[in-house]
């Protein structure tokens, strides 16, 4: 069972309030100081991907995050609910909505990819599953599991 | 903390001074500044990053765009940072090659004009 569930509702507002949960619950499942950034920041990324996924798609859904605390392990996952079907309305195609990420046309230019290579950068041990439901990016770092 | 957003000139070159967090919420308002001095026909810019508490990859998508329609004038968009947090983010996405990164804003400037 995870430690904190976290459902939001699909609004870039709220991503900040998910990076700042998983963090806390981070240092009190006793990950290294030095890895809190690294924490934050990967779980930024796959949030700001899940809400414009759901932004595009599904925006009366709710992101979900999962933290728990594993024997030496601290383990997030974020969840969206952004179908492969949904992605594809009929004749229309998924306009910047790839498996990678979404909204590309606002990234500068940037590949709608580089939040999931970033995230792969950060976290230790990445998981990327795409299921009937929507796409759940799994992640992990070391922790000392001092508390639960 | 939100995002605060300034700017003034130095030495010909319009200093962006950024504090706070630049994520999916608050980088639209830094890509809306740096668009309106594109148009107000500021080509040269500094984005001060010193006080930067966060930036993710939808921060580092407005900075792209935002060298892009500078480099369309033949402009320039140099950055000055020297956390490490933050750095690491450019390092992991590999843009360290395509943004110029400085110690500070007098450095910034002093590496554009030597350019010139």
């Amino acid at each position: 069972m995870a430690t904190v569930e976290l459902s939001f509702t699909a609004l870039p507002a709220h991503v900040r309030t998910a990076r700042l949960v998983a963090t806390a619950v981070a240092r009190r499942s006793g990950v290294d100081e030095s890895l809190l950034d690294e924490v934050r920041l990967a779980v930024g990324e796959a949030c700001s991907r899940a809400v414009e996924g759901h932004q595009l798609y599904c925006p009366a859904e709710p992101v979900r995050l999962s933290l728990t605390d594993l024997a030496g392990r601290f383990e997030v996952e974020v969840t969206d609910a952004c179908a492969p079907a949904a992605r594809l309305p009929a004749g229309q195609g998924a306009v910047g909505a790839v498996a990678g990420g979404h909204g590309a046309e606002n990234n500068g230019g940037l590949p709608a990819s580089i939040g999931i290579a970033v995230i792969e950068g950060l976290a230790d041990d990445v998981q990327i599953s795409e299921t009937a439901a929507g796409t759940s990016i799994r992640m992990s770092w070391p922790s000392s599991g001092a508390s639960r | 903390m939100d995002l605060k957003l300034d700017h003034h000139s130095k030495d010909g070159i319009e200093i962006v001074d950024v504090e706070g967090e630049i994520d999916v919420y608050t980088a639209p308002r830094l890509r809306e500044l740096l668009i309106e001095l594109v148009n107000s026909r500021f080509y040269q810019l500094v984005v001060n990053m010193e006080k930067v508490e966060f930036l993710d990859s939808t921060g580092l998508g407005v900075l792209v765009g935002g060298l892009k329609r500078v480099r369309a004038h033949d402009g320039s968009l140099d950055l000055v940072c020297t956390q490490e947090r933050i750095l690491k983010i450019f390092r992991i996405t590999g843009l360290t090659k395509v943004f110029g990164i400085h110690d500070t804003v007098d450095e910034a400037i002093a590496a554009r004009r030597a350019e010139k």
